[in-house]
């Protein structure tokens, strides 16, 4: 999985509070209706999803849910930290229609194109 | 012209070990920013996907925690043996975009196995698994015998 940690830096008062993330892998791929995006982001459920839209940007953040973990820890490889991702859309997405759908872990994103930008044939009188 | 989603060139982005390099440069960052218990990770970029899994054990059970995201639960097989405990299956990609262009694939598809020796023996008939928001939880309890006891000290 790709684990690249982004780290950002938000100022509350007077101390910087550095939040960490994780990156969640995607796909990707356009077909000429629209874009899809998969995203991977194990330990989140839809309510723990944060999807925002701003100008010609999308943000993607997954808060995993706390576990109840019971024992000690004897082998760890998870990182138990919130995904983060932001992507830059194609202004030929038309943001009303975007719609989302997560299942075991996996968001699937559908961004429609504007019915304007898809090729049309025009009729000739 | 336009700002795009697109960060790769569509051809090279239709190479099949195109996305193993973009790991490649991604894990050797994390190697420089992260502490040493990530290096166990770096294996994978060379054999395929391995699913990061924790291990926990308290005085009944071992619990195992796997991420696994996107698969079903049919394509999941967990089984143990002497011991060692096996995951593995195969997570088989959509076709439905036949006709997309594809501009990243970082998810792993296809086959991954991973085995974990447990320390102590476990009663195999009660080991319980549950596959919730892409993550497997097996839950595996040890036997009698090997449940920490105390034991008294009689003192003549």
């Amino acid at each position: 999985m790709n684990t690249t940690v982004q780290t950002e830096a938000r100022p509350t008062r007077d101390q910087a509070v550095r939040q960490e993330y994780l990156l969640p892998n995607v796909n990707i791929c356009e077909t000429k209706d629209g874009y899809v995006l998969e995203a991977e982001m194990p330990g989140v459920t839809k309510d723990g999803l944060e999807i925002t839209l701003e100008g010609n940007e999308i943000s993607i953040v997954g808060h995993r849910q706390t576990e109840a973990t019971s024992g000690e820890l004897l082998f760890r490889e998870r990182r138990l930290v919130d995904y983060r991702r932001v992507f830059e859309l194609d202004p030929a997405i038309d943001t009303a229609k975007v719609s989302a759908k997560m299942e075991q872990g996996v968001l699937t994103l559908s961004l429609p194109k504007s019915e304007r930008v898809k090729p049309r044939k025009i009729a000739v009188d | 012209m336009n700002s795009l989603i697109r960060w790769n060139k569509p051809d090279v982005a239709t190479w099949p070990g195109f996305g193993r390099l973009t790991d490649l440069r991604d894990e050797i960052d994390r190697l420089f920013e992260s502490p040493l218990t990530d290096l166990a990770r770096t294996s994978q970029i060379l054999s395929g996907w391995t699913p990061a899994l924790d291990l926990y054990e308290d005085k009944d059970n071992f619990v195992v925690k796997a991420e696994l995201p996107g698969m079903k639960r049919e394509d999941i097989e967990v089984s143990l043996h002497e011991g060692s405990l096996s995951i593995s299956g195969e997570r088989k990609s959509e076709e439905k975009h036949a006709d997309a262009e594809v501009y990243r694939t970082e998810r792993f598809f296809g086959r991954f196995q991973r085995t974990v020796t447990l320390p102590t023996p476990v009663a195999a008939a009660n080991v319980k698994a549950a596959y919730k928001d892409g993550v497997l939880t097996i839950t595996l309890p040890k036997t009698e015998e090997a449940k920490p006891k105390q034991i008294e000290v009689n003192v003549n």
